[in-house]
C-alpha cells in the first residue's frame, strides 16, 4: 500500500476513534433528536453509522487481498 | 403462560436443528469444531455476531441504562462498533489465513507453533479457559432470568419456570445442540437466533410506543426536567476517564477463544468483508433500543427489584402475551447463541490444546477426540450451571462479565498482536504478559472483595491535589489514577511485559520465522496490509 494512502487511512481511524469522546454532549440532554432521543444518545448512534462507513472505506482501500490466495501448506 | 409456550416451542426448534446437524456431521475434529472451515459469507456474519452477543447485550445493557442512563450506549456499544470490526479486520483475517495454511484450530495451537513452546502455551490456555467460564456463566444466568421473568404470573406469585429451572433448560438445550451438532449445528442455529434478536429491538420499541400512555418524548423530558433523574439522559455522573477506559474493553473480543475459533471457520477470507461493515450497524440495531428502553423503564416503571429484568417487565406490561413470548425468544437467542459458542470453544480448546497435544490423538484417534469433546461439553455445562445458581443475587450480570472476563482478555490482546505482526516477539514475552494479566486479575479480585467502596489503596500527595493511584470507586470497582478502569494498566502493562520479555530473550528459530514471515516466497505473506 502506498505510504500516503497508509497515512490517510491511519489518520481516518485515529480521528474516528477520537470522535467517540464527545465531551461537548456530556451534560446535555436537549435537543431531543426525533423528539425523543437525548442528544448524547443520538450522537453515539450516529457514531455507529460512522464506524460502519469507516470500515467500508478500509475494506475498499486497505483490504489484505493477498490473503485471498492462501492455500494449505504441504509442510507441517 | 402463552409466552412460556412460545419460548418452549422455540427451544424445541433449536434442539431439532442441532439433531439435523448431527446427522450431517462427520466424526473428525475439523468438522465437529470448525464445520470443515466451510462457513459462507452471510452465515459467517450472523454466526460471528451471535458469538459475541450475550445476555449482556440485551439484559445487561438495559439494566445498566436503567441504573446509569444513556451513557451506557457510548460506553460499550458504539466503541465496540469501531474497535471490534477493526480487530476482526486486522487480526481475524490473519488468523483465518494461518488456520487455513497450517491447520491451526485454536489460538494456543498458533502460539505454540509460532513461538516454539509447549508449557507456555498451556499457561495461556489455562488463563483463557479460567476467564471464559465466567462468560459462560452469565449466559446461563441470563437464560434463567429471562425464563423466570417471562413466566411470572403476577406480583408476589412464583414464576411458572423458576430461576433454577430456567438456567437448567437453557443449559440442557445448548448442551444438546452443541453435543450433537458441533460447530455446524451451532452455526445453523445462529441464523435463526441472530435474525430473531436483530428484529427484537425494533419490534419491542414499536410495541411499547404503541401501548405506552403518552409519547416517548414526554418521558424523556420528564427525566431531563427532574434534577434527581437528569443524569439518566446525560452523562453528568459518568467519569470521562471511565468512558475512555471502556474503549479498550472491546480488544477482548478477538481474544475470546470462541471469537478466534469462529474466525478459523470461514470458507473464504472474503467473508470478513461484509462482516466488518455490518457489525457496527448490527450493534446499533440491538443496543440502541435496549438502552433507550432501559432509560424509559426508569421513567415509566419507577423502582424495580432487579434492574437486569427491566426490559422483560416492560414487555410483560406493554406487549401482548404471545408477542412477549416471541420477544423473549429473541432475548433467549442472544443468550444461547453465545453460550453455545463458548461451550464449543472450551471443548475445542481442551480437546486440541490438552487432550490431543499431550498424546490423546495417538492413543484414541480422531473419533476418540470427538467423544472426548462431547463428554467435556456435558461436564463443563454442569459446572457452569452449578456456579450460575450459586452466584444468583450476588453480582449483576454486567459486573461479573466486565470484572473477570473482558478486562483479562483485553489485556491478552498485545500477545496476539505481537505474535502476528512482531517478528522479534518471543514465548518469554508472552509468558510475562500472561502472568502479569493473571496477577492483576487476582489482585483486583482480592481488593474488590476485601475493601469497601471509597477505600484508597495507594495515593500520591495529600489534600486537593492528591492523585488517587489505586482505589475503590463509590460503586466498589477498583479504579486507577483518579478514575481510569483497571483495564487501562492491564492492557498497557501487558504490552510492556510482552515487549521487555521479548527483547531480553532469544527469538524463535530462523525456520519458524521464515515459516510465518517469509512464507511469501512460496505463498503470499501474512504481514500487514499490502493493498
Amino acid at each position: 500500500m502506498k505510504p500516503l494512502k497508509t497515512i490517510l487511512l491511519t489518520l481516518l481511524v485515529v480521528a474516528v476513534y477520537i470522535l467517540h469522546q464527545d465531551f461537548w454532549n456530556w451534560k446535555q440532554a436537549e435537543p431531543l433528536v426525533f423528539g425523543c432521543l437525548p442528544i448524547g444518545l443520538a450522537y453515539q448512534a450516529g457514531y455507529s453509522v460512522l464506524a460502519a462507513v469507516t470500515m467500508a472505506i478500509l475494506v475498499r482501500f486497505a483490504w489484505p487481498k493477498h490473503l485471498e490466495e492462501v492455500e494449505p501448506s504441504s509442510k507441517p | 403462560m402463552i409466552s412460556v409456550i412460545v419460548i418452549l416451542l422455540y427451544l424445541v426448534v433449536i434442539a431439532f436443528i442441532g439433531s439435523v446437524a448431527f446427522r450431517r456431521g462427520k466424526t473428525n475434529t475439523e468438522d465437529f469444531f470448525l464445520a470443515n472451515r466451510s462457513v459462507g459469507e452471510m452465515v459467517f456474519f450472523l454466526s460471528l455476531f451471535a458469538t459475541n452477543m450475550t445476555a449482556f447485550a440485551i439484559l445487561g445493557s438495559s439494566g445498566q441504562a436503567y441504573r446509569q442512563g444513556i451513557g451506557i450506549y457510548g460506553l460499550m456499544a458504539s466503541s465496540s462498533g469501531l474497535v471490534i470490526p477493526l480487530t476482526i479486520f486486522f487480526i481475524g483475517t490473519r488468523l483465518w489465513a494461518l488456520g487455513k495454511r497450517f491447520g491451526h484450530q485454536t489460538q494456543v495451537a498458533f502460539f505454540r507453533d509460532r513461538w516454539e513452546c509447549d508449557a507456555i502455551g498451556t499457561v495461556i490456555f489455562t488463563l483463557c479457559a479460567l476467564m471464559l467460564v465466567p462468560y459462560m456463566i452469565i449466559s446461563i444466568m441470563g437464560g434463567g432470568t429471562v425464563l423466570a421473568n417471562l413466566s411470572n404470573t403476577g406480583a408476589g406469585a412464583s414464576p411458572i419456570i423458576p430461576y433454577w429451572l430456567g438456567c437448567a433448560i437453557v443449559a440442557v438445550v445448548v448442551t444438546l445442540g452443541v453435543f450433537l451438532g458441533g460447530m455446524r449445528g451451532t452455526v445453523w442455529v445462529n441464523i435463526l437466533q441472530t435474525t430473531l434478536f436483530l428484529l427484537f429491538g425494533a419490534v419491542a420499541v414499536a410495541t411499547i410506543s404503541h401501548a405506552l400512555p403518552g409519547g416517548f418524548g414526554d418521558y424523556i423530558s420528564k427525566l431531563a426536567g427532574d434534577p434527581k433523574t437528569r443524569f439518566l439522559v446525560t452523562r453528568e455522573k459518568m467519569p470521562p476517564q471511565a468512558f475512555w477506559s471502556y474503549t479498550l474493553i472491546p480488544l477482548s473480543s478477538i481474544m475470546f477463544p470462541h471469537m478466534a475459533i469462529m474466525c478459523f471457520s470461514a470458507r473464504k477470507v472474503t467473508a470478513f468483508r461484509r462482516t466488518v461493515v455490518l457489525y457496527p450497524l448490527a450493534i446499533l440495531f440491538i443496543w440502541l433500543p435496549c438502552v433507550f428502553l432501559g432509560v424509559l423503564g426508569a421513567a415509566s416503571l419507577g423502582k424495580v427489584a432487579d434492574p437486569d429484568g427491566v426490559l422483560l417487565l416492560m414487555l410483560q406490561k406493554y406487549a401482548p402475551a404471545w408477542l412477549a413470548g416471541v420477544l423473549g425468544a429473541g432475548i433467549i437467542s442472544a443468550v444461547m447463541g453465545s453460550d453455545a459458542h463458548q461451550v464449543l470453544a472450551l471443548s475445542t480448546m481442551f480437546t486440541k490444546d490438552i487432550y490431543q497435544h499431550y498424546g490423546g490423538r495417538e492413543k484414541y484417534g480422531e473419533k476418540g477426540a470427538v467423544h472426548f469433546a462431547r463428554v467435556f461439553i456435558v461436564v463443563v455445562t454442569i459446572a457452569a450451571y452449578a456456579i450460575a445458581l450459586e452466584l444468583k443475587d450476588k453480582q449483576g450480570i454486567f459486573e461479573i462479565a466486565v470484572r473477570y472476563a473482558f478486562s483479562g482478555f483485553a489485556a491478552l490482546a498485545p500477545i496476539m498482536i505481537a505474535a502476528l505482526f512482531w517478528k522479534r516477539s518471543t514465548k518469554w514475552g508472552a509468558l510475562a504478559a500472561t502472568l502479569f494479566t493473571a496477577a492483576c486479575l487476582v489482585y483486583f479480585a482480592v481488593l474488590q472483595n476485601s475493601r469497601h467502596p471509597g477505600d484508597i489503596i495507594w495515593q500520591i500527595g495529600a489534600g486537593k491535589d492528591a492523585i488517587k493511584v489505586l482505589f475503590l470507586n463509590p460503586r466498589g470497582d477498583v479504579s486507577f489514577w483518579n478514575g481510569f478502569m483497571t483495564v487501562v494498566p492491564m492492557v498497557f502493562g501487558s504490552a510492556f511485559c510482552m515487549i521487555v520479555g521479548s527483547l531480553i530473550s532469544r527469538p524463535p528459530s530462523q525456520a519458524t520465522l521464515d515459516k510465518y514471515f517469509l512464507a511469501h516466497q512460496q505463498q503470499p505473506d501474512l504481514s500487514p496490509v499490502q493493498a
